[in-house]
C-alpha cells in the first residue's frame, strides 16, 4: 500500500522528466549531437566531488526558495515575490553582518533573524494589500519585486550604506571572518559545501511537521483546499492569509544567505536575482512536499551544474533551461491528469465497496 | 432609436470628461514645469523617447488584455516577449526587419499555443502555466540564440548581428515649428506644442503599427460579434456556452493573439529600440505590460495611457542627469494628490481627504526640501503607482468576471 | 391548440427513478404551473423538455409534432426557451450584449447595434419588460435580471417559455411585476410553463396546474373551471401516506442551551435577511424551522455559527456568546451540519480521516490543541464509518469519492461525536437514502434523549413534524407562526410557509 502510494506520487514527475529528456534528445539530434553520449557525459561530470559540492550548494539555495513558495501554494497563494523578498532580505542582512563584530554564534543568528524579518515584512505588504484591499498577491508581489530592486540600489549607493567592492561594483561592506557561516568539504573537492545545508534540512522537517502535525498546519491546508469549508470549520481565513504570507516571506529571507554567508561575503548589485522563479518551479515539481522539493532542488541543481560540460561537447548549455521549462510545464499537466484519474479510480473503488456491502 | 441616442449621449459626456481631464493634466504639467523650472518635462526629446519606451510595454499590455478578456490570466507574457525578441533577431538579421517582425509574431504565437494547451485544454492553473512559460521562453531563446548567433560575424552567444532598421518618420515641417513654440515658454501652449512635436519626430513605423493595433483591438473586441463572444467567454463562459459559443476556440484565439502582440512588443525592442537581439533585453517588460493593463482597467485606452505614463517616467529618468526632472515629478504627484483630495471633499469622504491631503503635503515639503532626487525613485515610481492604484481603486477596477478560472465544459465549478 | 404534450416519460438515474410515467398537456397561450415538493422530479422533467437530458421512455410533442431533443439548441430551434433558476448572465456586459450574444445582427463586419437595440426595445415594450438595452447587468436588480433572461429567450423567437422556480429569488413586489409580464406574454400568444412550490403564487398566476409527486404526475387542475385552494394543492403535493419519523415522549428540560434575542442579518437591501428573530432551545429539545428556501434560514444559521455578521445577542448555556468566533463556539460544543456539504462540510480533496478533523481540529481526538493526533483521529474515523454505516473502502479515500449520501452520513457522524451541547443541522437527511435517513433520525433521537439541543432546518416537512418538539415558521426573515408538531399537518405547515394561511 505504502510503496504503491510512493509509486503513484512518482508517476507524474517521472513522466515529465522522461518527456523532457526525449524532447531534449530530439533537439540534440537535430543539431547533430548524440544524446546518449551527451547525457552520459553530463552524469559523469556531475559525479565528481567538485560537482557534488556545487550541486549541494545550489540545491540548498533552491530548497529555501521552493519551501517559501510552497508555504504559499499550500494556501493557494502565489508568492511570485520571493525574488524581491530574498534580495532585500539578503541586502539588509549583509549590511548588518558587515557591521557586526561579535563572534559567529551571536552575529549569525542575528543576521538570519534580520533577514527573515525583512523578507517577512516585504511579503507582509502583499499580504496586507490582499487581506485589506483585495489586491491579488500575484500582481502586488511582481510589483514589489521591482520596487525591491530600486530600494536595494538606493540603499547600496555609496552615498548611502554601500561601498565600491573589489570588482568595482556597488555592494555592501565585506562581512568579517567571524560572521561567516562555516562550511565543510567533501574529500577531493576544493569547493566547500554550505553549512546552511543543515539549516535547510531542519527547515524541511519543520515545514513538514508544522503542516502535517500541528493544528495550525491543518488550518492552513484547509484554507488552501476550500476556503468555504475552512470558514465553516472555524478558521479565520484573513488571519491565516496574513500568517502564511509572513511565513513564506520569512523563509524567503533565507534564500540568499547560503551564498552570502558561505561564499560571497558581500551583497553586490550583481547578486543572483531569480532564485524565486526557480523556487516556484521546484515547488511545483516536488508537489509542495518537503521530500519532493528536496529531490526537485537536487535535480535542478544537477541540471545546472552538469550543463557546464555541454559547452565542451559543442552544445549550447541553455538546452538545460529548455529542459527545466519542459519539466515544469509537463509536470503540472501530468499532475492535473493523474489527479483526475485518481479521483475517478477512487470513485470506482467506492462504487465497488458499496455494491458489495449491499 | 433612443438606445442609440443614449449611447451617443454616454459617449458625449465621457468625451467631455476626458477632455477636461486631459486639459487639467496639461495645465498641471505646465504649471509644474514652470515652477520647478525643468524645461525638459515637455520637450520633444522627452516625448519622443517616452513613446519609444511605451510601445513595447503597451504591446505587451494589449496582449495581456486579449488573453484576460477571454478569461485567461497570462503572466507568461514576458516569456512570449522574449521569444519575440529572438524571432525578430533570428529572421530579422537574415531576411530583413519585416521578416523579423513576422518571426517575432510567429515565435510569440508558438509560445502562446503551448501556454494555451496547458491552460485551456488541460485546465492547469494559469499562474503556474505562465511561470513555466516564462522559464521556457528564456531557455528557448538563450539556447537557440547561442546556436544561431555565436558563430556568425557580428554575433555572439547572447547577441545577434545587427538587424537592418525599419523606416522611421519625422515631419520636420510640423515638428520643428512646434519646437519653436515650445521654446517660447508659454503656459500650456508651449507644453502642448512640445508634446505634439514629439509625435512627429522619428516615429518608427512600428509605433504607428502599435497605435493601429490599439484602435483595431477596440473595434474588434467592442464592436464586432467576434469580440462580443470573446469577451463573453471571459465574463461567463457557462452562459456563452449555453448560447452556442465555442468557449475553447475563443480562448485559443485570444491567447494566440496575446502571444502575437507580446512577440511584436519583443520585435520593437530588438528591431526598433536597439537593432539587435540581446539576452535580457526584455527586462521584465512583460510584467510591466500586465501592470499597465490592470492600471488601464482591462481596456485598450487605459492600457495605452498606462504604458504612456510608464514610458514617460522612464524617459525622464533616462534623460535626467541631475535628478531635477524627478524632483519635478514629486511636485506633480503632490498636486495630483491634492487635486484628488479636493474632489473627495465634494463627496464628503473626509477620511480620504485627510489621507490624500497629508500625502500631498508630505510630497510638497519633500519637493521644497530637495534639489534633486535619487535615480532609484524613478526606477520604482511606475510600480509604486500601480500598487497604489490597485490598493485604492481596486473596487473601481473591473476585471473580466471569469478571469483566471479554468473552464471545463459540463462541470459545475 | 396544444403547445406541449408529454406522454409516458420515464427517467431513471442510478438508484433513483426521477420521473415515472409523466403525462402532461400544455395549452398554447396559457400559464401552466407544475408544482411538487423539492425532489419530486420537476427539474428533471424540465431538463428533458429543454433537451438537457434525454428521457428513457416516452414521447414529446411540440405543437403537435413528435420531436427528439438531443441538446438545448434543438429545443431552441423548436421555439422552446428556458429561464434558469440560476441566471446565465455576464454581469459586466450590457443588457443588449447579453441578449444578442450568439445571434448578433450584423452590418458589414460590425454588430448592428441600432438594429439590436431597436429589436430589444420593441420586445421589451410589447411585453412591458421595462428594460433598457444599454444598462449594465451588474447594475440591475434580481427582478430585472430575470426579465433579461426572459428577453434573451424571446429574442431568439421562443414561443414556449420554461421558468424554473422563477419566484425563488424574488421579493413580493418583484413577483407581482413578473406576473404582470407573464400575463403580457400570454396575451401575445406565448405559452409559459411555470415550475414552483409556492402555492399561493401558483394559484395567482396559473391557468392550469399539474401536480407532481414522487416523480409522477398526480393530476392536472384547471383554475378557471375548478375551485382550487392552497390546502387542497398541498394535500395533493404531499400525498396521504406519510411515513412519519416520530420522537416518542418529550425529553425537553427547562435548561436553556441556546438563547437568541433580536437577531438581525442585514442584506444590504431594504429587507434584512433575518429580521429581529428571538428564540430559546432547551436541552433535549429539537426546534424545527420551517420555511421555503431563501427565506433567511441560511443566514440565520451562519449568524449563529459566527460566519456572518449579525446584531442581537446569542447566549450559549447562559454565557454571552454573541461575539465568539466560530472556533470558540465549536469548542464550546456547538456541532454544525452545513447545508452545502461539499462546499462547507468537507475538504473534498483530503482523505476521510482528515475530514474527521475538520471543524474539530482543536479538540480531542484530533489534536491536543497544538499538535494533531492522527492515530486517534483515524481510530475515531473508523468508529464513525461503522456506527454511521459510511460505505467506503477505507480511511484514506478522498471525500470526493464518496456518494452524496455517504458524505452526509459521515458529516452527521462527525458532528455527533464528542457529546455536543447544541447541534445546528441544515437539511441533515437531504440526498440520503431511506435507510440512512432512518439511521440519522435514530442518532438524533438518542442524542436528544441525552440532552442535546437541536436547531433543525429542513425542507422535508415530515421530518420537521416528526422530529421536532416545537416548530417555528420563517417567512421573509421573520418568524410568522409557531406550530405544534403534535397536531399540525404538513398541509397546514406548507400553507404557513408560503404565507397562504397562518397556523395556530
Amino acid at each position: 500500500m505504502k510503496s504503491k502510494r510512493i509509486l503513484d506520487a512518482l508517476l507524474a514527475p517521472m513522466v515529465a522528466i522522461i518527456f523532457s529528456v526525449v524532447l531534449a534528445s530530439v533537439i540534440l539530434m537535430l543539431f547533430g549531437a548524440n544524446p546518449i553520449e551527451t547525457f552520459s557525459k553530463m552524469i559523469n561530470y556531475a559525479a565528481t566531488p567538485r560537482s557534488i559540492s556545487l550541486i549541494l550548494n545550489s540545491a540548498t539555495t533552491y530548497y529555501f526558495s521552493a519551501v517559501a513558495v510552497a508555504i504559499g501554494f499550500k494556501m493557494n497563494l502565489f508568492n511570485i515575490g520571493v525574488n524581491g523578498q530574498y534580495r532585500l532580505a539578503t541586502a539588509v542582512g549583509a549590511l548588518v553582518a558587515g557591521a557586526l563584530t561579535f563572534p559567529g554564534y551571536i552575529s549569525i543568528p542575528i543576521v538570519i533573524f534580520v533577514s527573515m524579518l525583512v523578507g517577512s515584512l516585504w511579503a507582509g505588504i502583499a499580504a496586507w494589500l490582499k487581506v485589506y484591499r483585495g489586491v491579488s498577491e500575484v500582481i502586488s508581489t511582481i510589483m514589489l519585486n521591482f520596487i525591491a530592486i530600486g530600494l536595494i540600489a538606493y540603499l547600496l549607493a555609496p552615498s548611502m550604506l554601500g561601498v565600491q567592492t573589489a570588482e568595482n561594483v556597488v555592494g555592501t561592506p565585506v562581512i568579517p571572518e567571524s560572521g561567516r557561516f562555516p562550511g565543510f568539504s567533501i574529500p577531493g573537492s576544493q569547493v566547500p559545501v554550505y553549512g546552511m545545508l543543515f539549516l535547510a534540512a531542519l527547515l524541511g522537517f519543520a515545514y513538514w511537521f508544522i503542516l502535517n502535525r500541528t493544528r495550525f498546519g491543518f488550518d492552513l491546508r484547509s484554507v488552501g483546499q476550500s476556503p468555504s469549508a475552512a470558514v465553516a470549520s472555524g478558521v479565520n481565513v484573513k488571519r491565516m492569509t496574513m500568517y502564511s504570507m509572513l511565513l513564506s516571506g520569512a523563509v524567503a529571507g533565507l534564500v540568499g544567505l547560503p551564498l552570502l554567508l558561505g561564499a560571497q561575503y558581500s551583497f553586490t548589485v550583481n547578486f543572483p536575482g531569480s532564485y524565486g522563479f526557480t523556487g516556484i518551479a521546484i515547488a511545483l515539481l516536488g508537489r509542495n512536499h518537503p521530500v519532493g522539493i528536496a529531490f526537485g532542488a537536487l535535480l535542478w541543481a544537477f541540471l545546472d551544474v552538469s550543463s557546464q560540460i555541454l559547452d565542451l561537447v559543442g552544445v549550447p548549455r541553455e538546452i538545460i533551461v529548455i529542459m527545466q521549462g519542459v519539466i515544469v510545464l509537463s509536470v503540472v499537466i501530468a499532475y492535473e491528469i493523474t489527479r483526475r484519474v485518481k479521483v475517478r479510480r477512487q470513485q470506482d473503488a467506492v462504487g465497488k465497496a458499496t455494491a458489495v456491502a449491499q | 432609436m433612443t438606445g442609440m441616442i443614449s449611447i451617443a449621449r454616454g459617449n458625449y459626456s465621457r468625451r467631455v470628461k476626458l477632455f477636461v481631464i486631459l486639459v487639467s493634466a496639461l495645465a498641471l504639467l505646465s504649471f509644474v514645469r514652470i515652477w520647478s523650472d525643468v524645461f525638459d518635462l515637455t520637450s520633444r526629446g522627452t516625448i519622443s523617447a517616452a513613446i519609444g519606451l511605451a510601445v513595447p510595454i503597451g504591446l505587451a499590455g494589449l496582449g495581456g488584455l486579449w488573453s484576460e478578456r477571454s478569461g485567461v490570466v497570462n503572466i507568461g507574457l514576458d516569456g512570449m516577449m522574449i521569444l519575440g525578441t529572438f524571432g525578430a533577431g533570428w529572421l530579422g538579421w537574415q531576411h530583413g526587419p519585416w521578416m523579423g517582425l513576422l518571426g517575432a509574431c510567429l515565435f510569440g504565437a508558438a509560445g502562446a499555443l503551448v501556454f494555451g494547451l496547458a491552460t485551456i485544454t488541460f485546465g492547469v492553473d494559469q499562474i503556474i502555466a505562465g511561470t513555466a512559460m516564462n522559464i521556457l521562453g528564456v531557455g528557448f531563446a538563450q539556447f537557440f540564440a547561442n546556436l544561431a548567433f555565436s558563430k556568425v560575424p557580428g554575433g555572439g552567444e547572447t547577441q545577434s548581428p545587427s538587424i537592418p532598421a525599419l523606416p522611421a518618420f519625422s515631419v520636420e515641417q510640423i515638428s520643428d515649428p512646434l519646437v519653436a513654440i515650445h521654446d517660447k515658454n508659454i503656459f500650456i501652449v508651449s507644453d502642448l506644442a512640445g508634446i505634439l512635436s514629439g509625435f512627429f519626430y522619428r516615429l518608427s513605423i512600428l509605433t504607428i503599427l502599435a497605435a493601429t493595433l490599439f484602435i483595431l483591438t477596440s473595434y474588434v473586441l467592442w464592436r464586432t460579434s467576434f469580440g462580443l463572444r470573446l469577451r463573453s467567454v471571459g465574463e461567463n463562459p457557462k452562459a456563452a456556452d449555453s448560447l452556442g459559443v465555442n468557449v475553447y476556440r475563443y480562448k485559443y484565439i485570444a491567447v494566440t493573439m496575446s502571444g502575437v502582440l507580446a512577440g511584436l512588443g519583443g520585435a520593437f525592442l530588438a528591431i526598433a529600440a536597439s537593432g539587435v537581439y540581446r539576452e535580457g533585453q526584455v527586462a521584465g517588460r512583460g510584467f510591466i505590460g500586465l501592470a499597465t493593463m490592470i492600471f488601464g482597467n482591462w481596456r485598450p485606452g487605459g492600457t495605452a495611457i498606462g504604458a504612456g505614463i510608464f514610458g514617460y517616467i522612464d524617459a525622464l529618468q533616462l534623460r535626467d542627469s541631475d535628478g531635477t526632472s524627478l524632483r519635478a515629478m514629486v511636485l506633480l504627484g503632490a498636486l495630483i494628490l491634492i487635486g484628488l483630495a479636493i474632489l473627495a471633499i465634494k463627496k464628503n469622504k473626509y477620511q480620504t481627504v485627510f489621507g490624500l491631503g497629508l500625502a500631498g503635503a508630505v510630497l510638497v515639503s519633500w519637493f521644497l526640501m530637495t534639489t534633486a532626487l535619487p535615480k532609484e525613485v524613478a526606477l520604482v515610481a511606475p510600480y509604486l503607482a500601480t500598487l497604489l492604484v490597485l490598493a485604492f481603486a481596486s473596487q473601481r477596477l473591473r476585471p473580466p468576471a471569469a478571469d483566471g478560472v479554468p473552464y471545463r465544459k459540463g462541470e459545475d465549478r | 391548440m396544444i403547445a406541449v404534450e408529454l406522454s409516458g416519460i420515464w427517467k431513471r438515474f442510478p438508484g433513483v427513478i426521477a420521473n415515472s410515467n409523466i403525462n402532461l398537456i400544455v395549452e398554447q397561450a396559457s400559464v401552466h404551473a407544475i408544482v411538487g415538493e423539492n425532489g419530486a422530479g420537476k427539474s428533471t422533467l424540465m431538463k428533458i423538455l429543454y433537451g438537457m437530458q434525454k428521457p428513457d421512455e416516452g414521447t414529446i410533442k411540440v405543437n403537435g409534432t413528435t420531436t427528439v431533443f438531443s441538446s438545448p439548441s434543438d429545443s431552441i430551434a423548436a421555439g422552446i426557451g428556458m429561464v434558469h433558476q440560476h441566471f446565465m448572465l455576464a454581469d459586466n456586459l450590457t443588457v443588449l450584449e447579453n441578449v444578442i450574444l450568439g445571434s448578433e445582427p450584423k452590418r458589414g463586419l460590425s454588430i448592428d447595434f441600432t438594429k439590436a437595440s431597436n429589436r430589444i426595445k420593441e420586445i421589451s415594450d410589447s411585453y412591458s419588460l421595462g428594460l433598457n438595452p444599454d444598462d449594465l447587468v451588474s447594475e440591475l436588480g434580481v427582478g430585472d435580471r430575470q426579465r433579461v433572461e426572459i428577453l434573451k429567450v424571446l429574442y431568439r423567437g421562443a414561443r414556449i417559455l420554461i421558468l424554473d422556480e422563477p419566484t425563488a429569488v424574488l421579493v413580493p413586489h418583484e413577483v407581482d411585476e413578473l406576473f404582470e409580464a407573464l400575463r403580457g406574454l400570454k396575451s401575445e400568444g406565448i405559452t409559459v410553463m411555470f415550475i414552483s412550490h409556492k402555492l399561493d403564487e401558483v394559484l395567482a398566476i396559473a391557468d392550469e396546474i399539474t401536480v407532481i409527486r414522487k416523480g409522477t404526475t398526480v393530476t392536472t387542475l384547471n383554475t378557471k373551471t375548478q375551485k382550487v385552494t392552497a390546502e387542497e394543492l398541498a394535500t395533493l403535493m404531499v400525498g396521504s401516506e406519510l411515513p412519519t419519523p416520530e420522537t416518542r415522549g418529550s425529553t425537553v428540560t427547562n435548561r436553556v442551551v441556546l438563547a437568541v434575542k433580536n437577531l438581525r442579518v442585514e442584506s444590504g437591501q431594504v429587507k434584512p435577511h433575518v429580521d429581529d428573530v428571538s428564540f430559546d432551545i432547551h436541552a433535549g429539545e429539537i426546534l424545527g424551522i420551517a420555511g421555503v428556501e431563501g427565506n433567511g434560514q441560511s443566514e440565520l444559521v451562519e449568524a449563529l455559527m459566527g460566519t456572518k455578521l449579525s446584531t442581537g445577542t446569542i447566549f450559549l448555556n447562559g454565557v454571552d456568546a454573541t461575539n465568539w468566533s466560530t472556533r470558540q463556539k465549536r469548542e464550546a460544543g456547538v456541532a454544525y451540519i452545513p447545508e452545502d456539504r461539499s462546499r462547507q462540510g468537507l475538504l473534498l480533496e483530503a482523505p476521510l480521516w482528515e475530514n474527521r478533523m475538520l471543524g474539530h481540529q482543536s479538540q480531542s481526538p484530533n489534536s491536543n490543541g497544538f499538535l494533531l493526533t492522527p492515530k486517534a483521529a483515524k481510530a475515531d474515523t473508523q468508529r464513525i464509518i461503522s456506527e454511521y454505516d459510511v460505505r467506503t473502502p477505507g480511511l484514506d479515500v478522498l471525500a470526493s469519492a464518496l456518494s452524496g449520501g455517504n458524505q452526509q452520513k459521515f458529516i452527521v457522524g462527525r458532528e455527533m461525536s464528542g457529546e455536543p451541547k447544541l447541534l445546528i443541522a441544515s437539511h441533515p437527511t437531504r440526498g440520503v437514502d431511506v435507510g440512512a435517513q432512518a439511521a440519522i433520525w435514530d442518532h438524533l433521537r438518542d442524542a436528544r434523549a441525552r440532552g442535546l439541543a437541536v436547531l433543525l432546518i429542513s425542507a422535508d416537512l415530515d421530518e420537521l413534524i416528526g422530529m421536532s418538539d416545537s416548530i417555528k415558521v420563517l417567512l421573509r426573515g421573520r418568524f410568522v407562526a409557531d406550530a405544534d408538531p403534535k397536531s399540525v399537518t404538513p398541509q397546514e405547515l406548507g400553507n404557513a410557509m408560503t404565507g397562504a394561511k397562518a397556523v395556530v
